[in-house]
Parts: structure tokens; sequence; C-alpha cells
């Protein structure tokens, strides 16, 4: 059943003492690159040397996270869909989780970005490891 | 009558001025909670406390898991 957690994943506003402390919610930004699994790769790497991003995040029809598109997989570029190159099942983060935890997780996995889901699975946005340790710092 | 509900019918009953209210500690509750809920802790949860409730407005209770 749905509760605080629930709330407090689907990054919804808060009241309370600690309602400002940073956490991943408050550091991602939404701007990632999303693409459908049939997406030719072509046309994906072009949206990402678009972006801010060195990479795209493959979603399903209804949003949820299927996989990671690094832009180095796509190189050189082919007509091929992203589905045969993408990274199947990245980890995730929920948006309550403190910027300081995630910063730490990722730098132990030498990980640079944080993709942020609902409990449901729906790409909410990413963050990078050096935003969420200056707000740690904050 | 108490009936378990969703997120998405949190949200609406917050829209028709629901009353919600955080049964959760009070260690719980003071960083962070639901925007405008009270905190009626479990344990203090009786017919004098609870008497600060609406009675002709819904009432949504919530724990760290349920709704």
């Amino acid at each position: 059943m749905p509760g605080k957690v629930d709330w407090l994943a689907h990054n919804l506003e808060v009241e309370g003492d600690r309602a400002d402390a940073p956490t991943l919610g408050r550091v991602m930004r939404d701007d990632v690159v999303r693409c459908a699994p049939a997406d030719p790769a072509t046309a994906v790497l072009k949206l990402i040397k678009g972006s801010p991003y060195p990479f795209a995040v493959m979603i399903s029809a209804d949003g949820c996270v299927l996989g990671r598109v690094p832009a180095s997989a796509l190189d050189p570029p082919s007509e091929t869909p992203v589905w045969d190159v993408a990274e199947p099942g990245p980890k995730t983060f929920r948006p309550h989780h403190s910027a300081e935890n995630v910063a730490r997780q990722l730098a132990d996995k030498d990980l640079r970005w944080a993709i942020v889901t609902t409990p449901e699975g729906r790409l909410l946005g990413v963050a990078s490891r050096s935003d969420l340790e200056r707000a740690a710092a904050r | 009558m108490a009936t378990d509900i969703s997120l998405d019918q949190l949200l609406e009953l917050i829209d028709h001025g629901a009353q919600v209210v955080e049964v959760l500690p009070e260690d719980d509750y003071a960083p962070v909670h639901l925007p405008g809920a009270i905190n009626l802790p479990l344990r203090q949860l009786d017919e004098r406390t609870a008497a600060v409730l609406d009675r002709t407005r819904p009432v949504v209770v919530y724990c760290w898991d349920s709704l």
C-alpha cells in the first residue's frame, strides 16, 4: 500500500524541518534524452550530442526505464535500433534519497550519473554525481 | 468507515479538502510530512486528541507504508 514513503518517492511537495534537505529529487534534471527501443541509433546519437549528457535513457511506452544508451555505444552511427546496444536494467534511485547517500553510492561504483524513477520505474530525471556532491556539501 | 486508498485518490481527496493525519511519532513527523498534515501519533490517538478533526470532511490517515 502507498504511504509516506510513496509520497516522498514521487517527489511530491513536503513540509517539515527537513523539507529543504538536499535530496536526489531536488538535484535531478529532467532534460535527459529519452528514446524508444525501436528508435534508430543515428537519430538518438544526434539528440545525445545536442544534450548535456553522454547518454540517453531508453523507456517503454508508459515511461518506464528499460535501459541506458551511452553515446559511445552508438558510434559509428547506424540504423540499428537502440534496443540492440542499450545497457539493460540500469540501477535507478528514488527522488527522496539523500543527495549525500546517492553521491556516495555512485562513487563506490565509480558511476557519474544517477537515473531517478518513481517506485513504479517511470523516469523522472537524472543527476550527476558532481551536482549531488555539491548539494550535499552546502 | 475506513478504506485503503491509492496515491491518486489521496491527491484527489486533498484537492477536495480532506484532512490529512500522520499517525507516526513526532520524531518522524517533524522532519518531513505531507503538506498540511497534522500529527496525531497512534499511541496518543483517542477521542480527545481526535477532537481536532472536522467530522464533516474526509480524513486520510497515513503511516510510512499505507494510506
